[in-house]
């Protein structure tokens, strides 16, 4: 039953904006974390988004098959590769013998911009879910 | 001899089958609507229903036991999916736009109401035929 996949579909999205939101938080709340060598500086992470096909055997012969749509899943969670952050703090405990610290790679407004795309993204397929429970709850009332 | 439920609730099983169907397919473009280079699809209702039509008037396999059932696999497989042209079209190649697609779903399921309305109709219709007072 078609209505019956909707569920999975908003589900698969709701599992994936969480993966994104729960990123975020943790970019965010490790946005400040200094660390004395370059190898062991946080870096901001990011979950990579695919389209997701029931099956293997479905993906080649029949893409345009409503049924062979399942939604969305995390193809896997890359670490940024952009320029970390290296201050002058000689006071600093973490400080390495030239006095510099390393800060992590985050960018505090784009994760921001992340927490509200993922926040209103789920908002929206809770959405999707309640519609298609009311159309089922309806087709459960029919010769009634 | 009797009534068949194929004759008896007309097209209204097909396009409720087909508002379902493309409830589902709504809803995956809006699961992925942050997934770059996925490009949004839709059905097109009036080329369903007219296959769906088609069908119906091409020759059929005799029954020759009432457990032969007609195969028509309308709608199911081969239902004709398009692309969405987007008005904006984003950077990553991402073709769904949140608000078309809101108001794409939103509709198909007053669709869907309608459609359900006009069939529970004629099961309303077939149980008083039944019962007969």
């Amino acid at each position: 039953m078609a209505l019956g996949s909707v569920f999975d579909i908003a589900g698969s999205a709701m599992t994936a904006q969480s993966v994104r939101l729960n990123t975020t938080a943790s970019n965010l709340a490790n946005a400040q974390t200094a660390s004395s060598s370059i190898d062991d500086v946080y870096r901001g992470r990011h979950p990579v988004f695919g389209a997701m096909f029931k099956d293997a055997t479905s993906f080649g012969l029949n893409k345009n098959d409503a049924d062979s749509q399942a939604g969305v899943q995390v193809l896997g969670i890359v670490e940024s590769d952009a320029p970390l952050q290296q201050r002058y703090e000689p006071h600093h405990p973490k400080a390495d013998e030239n006095g510099y610290v390393f800060y992590p790679n985050v960018n505090v407004v784009e994760e921001m911009t992340n927490m509200i795309s993922a926040s209103r993204s789920f908002q929206t397929n809770v959405e999707v879910m309640n519609s298609a429970k009311q159309m089922v709850q309806r087709v459960l009332t029919l010769g009634q | 001899m009797g009534i068949g439920f194929d004759q008896a609730l007309g097209i209204h099983d097909d396009a409720l089958r087909f508002r379902s169907q493309r409830a589902a397919v709504l809803a995956n473009n809006l699961a992925n609507m942050d997934t770059p280079n996925f490009k949004a699809r839709d059905m097109d209702f009036q080329a369903a229903m007219a296959k769906a039509n088609e069908s119906s008037q091409t020759i059929r396999m005799t029954a020759t036991h009432s457990g032969h059932n007609q195969a028509n696999g309308l709608l199911e497989g081969e239902s004709g999916e398009l692309y969405r042209v987007p008005n904006q079209p984003s950077i990553d190649g991402n073709t769904v736009e949140e608000h078309v697609e809101h108001a794409k779903h939103m509709e198909n399921a007053l669709q869907f109401q309608a459609t359900f309305t006009f069939l529970n109709g004629k099961f309303k219709g077939l149980t008083s035929a039944i019962r007969g007072d």
